[in-house]
């Protein structure tokens, strides 16, 4: 089964739902597709090896051949080249890599020219005591994050049960991560903010048709408006975890609370339970 | 004029609380949330819109099936799996390069203009301020960022205004590299978490990578002291100024439930601190002149 962590927004606790969770149950997997920011394994501190690299292909002139006729670059929808007269430019960070201006050369000017936009690694060795970890990674300065995601969950293993960290935002990334999951758990705060992203978030899920419900965490600290949300709109809430300064305390430190808070361990198992019990589907031979 | 942008490498570390209070204490200001994903800073300065305009993304393909013949050349071609086997286009994957529009030999292909959000010009209690919002599931969000800073900049010319400050989107991707692009200094807001000390290493290896000055304001200090040691000598050794140090406090949820900010909510012990990091940015903001 695939459970995918989810928020509108970042900072919302989706990381620690997601690796608590993970650690909670047996035999799990846990994917980070925040390949902006992959912080999950900064709470399980595992070596990681690389798996494979993402690339893609960005156009490179032969510039003998090129006659400045320009047809690349008007067909180029990104600006990432530009002809001048007697030169011709590429932006490499601007280019999509959808291969138009190649086709359009009547020169055959360009060639294909592949470069790395990110990596996947995983966790080395077994450590039957920590889930089995995978993240992507999006290099410094790259864009496209839908790609390395798309990459990272080929690794899923449909016979496990995954835990997906989703990026944060409503934009393609996480729809991209949210494709075909089974389960969603949004992590909101109990505060406007939180209030207003798990609006968005909602929306998302609703959009998607992916059963949903809702983690609350630091409760205690805001106000009730989240719980008035989720009561009007009939959104299940899953779990509260309370604001807790011994929870941000390990938090900090990087230490997941199931770890040392023992009892919370088996709270996430029967939240796990009653979700597979009422959403599990069955795995397609 | 100065462009100040507020950042955090990733979001829920103060970034937006941070931003209403600079904004509510600085005259002559332009306030853009540039943090088009989701917003929250209007939650707080509670704009009131004057005018709105659409925002057009990528424009996308559409099939025209009545001249399609179902040859699979754009399914073959598009190199973001956008076109499904039905040959309808799936708005999300499709990056609106008009590769099919190009080689379907039927014409059956045309790219449309695509609405994929709002841009909105408002006035708050504290001066002019841009917001966005983008319709879910549309990508273009660095875009959107761009256009929200284009209406700053045109609304800062008409006011004559000293300073644009914008509210950054988390992350270290497109909408980042076009929230900082043109700032004159970004103002990191960081936590001493693990998690905060390693997107901080991310977003300053971004500011470096654009050569934009930085500077650091630490949030939650307390929560772990060690940490923001670690925090403050790493800045150090990078040559970044911290501008000083917030404690874990319950004021800026006091505040942005009553929709204050902090500054206005009460003067107290937090927001003097706040007042004492403004000056720190202001001076650093006037020193890059
Ligand atoms: S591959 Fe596409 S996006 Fe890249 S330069 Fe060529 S036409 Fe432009
Ligand atoms: S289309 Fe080919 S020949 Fe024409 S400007 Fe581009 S690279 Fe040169
Ligand atoms: S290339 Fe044109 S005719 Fe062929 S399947 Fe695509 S839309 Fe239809
Ligand atoms: S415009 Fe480009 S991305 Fe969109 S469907 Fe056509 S080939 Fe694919």
């Amino acid at each position: 089964m695939k459970i995918a962590i989810a928020s509108g927004k970042g900072g919302t606790g989706k990381t620690t739902v997601a690796v608590n969770l993970a650690l909670s149950l047996q035999d799990a997997q846990l994917i980070d597709c925040d390949v902006e920011e992959p912080n999950c394994n900064l709470f399980l501190n595992r070596e990681l090896d690389q798996l494979t690299e993402v690339s893609s292909m960005i156009p490179e002139i032969v510039e003998e051949n090129c006659t400045y006729c320009k047809k690349c670059s008007d067909f180029c929808r990104f600006n990432a080249i530009a002809t001048i007269p007697n030169k011709i430019l590429t932006f490499p960070t601007l280019c999509h890599s959808c291969g138009g201006c190649i086709m359009v050369c009547p020169e055959g000017a360009i060639q294909e020219h592949e470069i790395v936009t990110g990596i996947i690694r995983k966790t080395s060795g077994d450590d039957k005591k920590s889930p089995e970890l995978y993240e992507g990674l999006l290099d410094i300065g790259q864009t496209m994050a839908s790609p390395v995601i798309s990459e990272l969950k080929k690794n899923i293993d449909p016979g496990k049960t995954s835990i997906i960290d989703a990026p944060p935002g409503t934009a393609c990334p996480v729809l991209t991560t949210l494709e075909d999951v089974d389960y969603c758990i949004l992590v909101t705060e109990p505060t406007p903010f939180g209030l207003h992203d798990l609006k968005l978030a909602v929306e998302v899920v609703r959009t998607l048709e992916i059963p949903h419900g809702i983690i609350i965490n630091r409760s205690g600290s805001g106000d009730n408006s989240v719980e008035e949300f989720c009561m009007n709109e009939n959104v299940e809430i899953l779990m509260k975890i309370p604001h807790d300064t011994k929870i941000a305390q390990l938090y900090s430190e990087g230490i997941p609370f199931v770890q040392e808070m023992g009892h919370w361990k088996e709270k996430f198992i029967q939240l796990y339970s009653s979700i597979q019990d009422r959403y599990s589907r069955e795995i397609e031979t | 004029m100065k462009q100040l942008v507020i950042i955090s490498g990733k979001g829920g570390t103060g970034k937006t609380t941070i931003t209403a209070a600079i904004a509510s204490m600085t005259e002559n200001a332009i306030i853009a949330d540039c943090d088009v994903d989701a917003p929250n800073l209007h939650l707080i300065l509670e704009p009131e819109i004057i005018d709105t305009s659409d925002f057009y993304g990528m424009e996308i393909a559409q099939i025209d099936s009545e001249k399609c013949t179902g040859c699979n050349i754009c399914i073959e071609n598009c190199n973001f799996d956008a076109i499904h086997t039905d040959h309808s286009i799936n708005s999300c994957k499709c990056e609106g390069c008009g590769v099919c529009e190009y080689v379907c030999p039927e014409n059956a292909i045309k790219m449309i203009n695509n609405p994929s959000g709002s841009v909105f010009n408002s006035m708050t209690r504290y001066g002019p301020m841009v917001h966005a919002e983008l319709m879910i599931g549309e990508e273009a969000s660095g875009k959107l960022v761009t256009a929200v800073k284009e209406h700053a900049a045109s609304l800062a010319n008409e006011n004559e205004a000293e300073l644009i400050i914008c509210d950054g989107p988390p992350g270290t991707g497109c909408p980042v590299i076009a929230a900082i692009t043109g700032a004159d200094l970004a103002l990191i807001v960081t936590e001493p978490s693990l998690s905060g000390i390693h997107d901080l290493e991310r977003i300053i290896q971004v500011t470096d990578h654009f050569r934009i000055p930085a500077i650091v304001c630490i949030n939650k200090y307390n929560i772990n002291e060690g940490n923001t040691k670690q925090i403050e000598s790493s800045c150090e050794e990078n040559g970044i100024m911290v501008a000083g140090k917030l404690p874990y406090d319950t004021v800026p949820n006091k505040a942005m439930i009553g929709k204050k900010t902090i500054i206005e909510y009460e003067d107290n012990e937090f927001s003097e601190k706040l007042r004492n990091i403004w000056r720190k940015v202001r001076s650093k903001l006037c020193e890059d002149q």
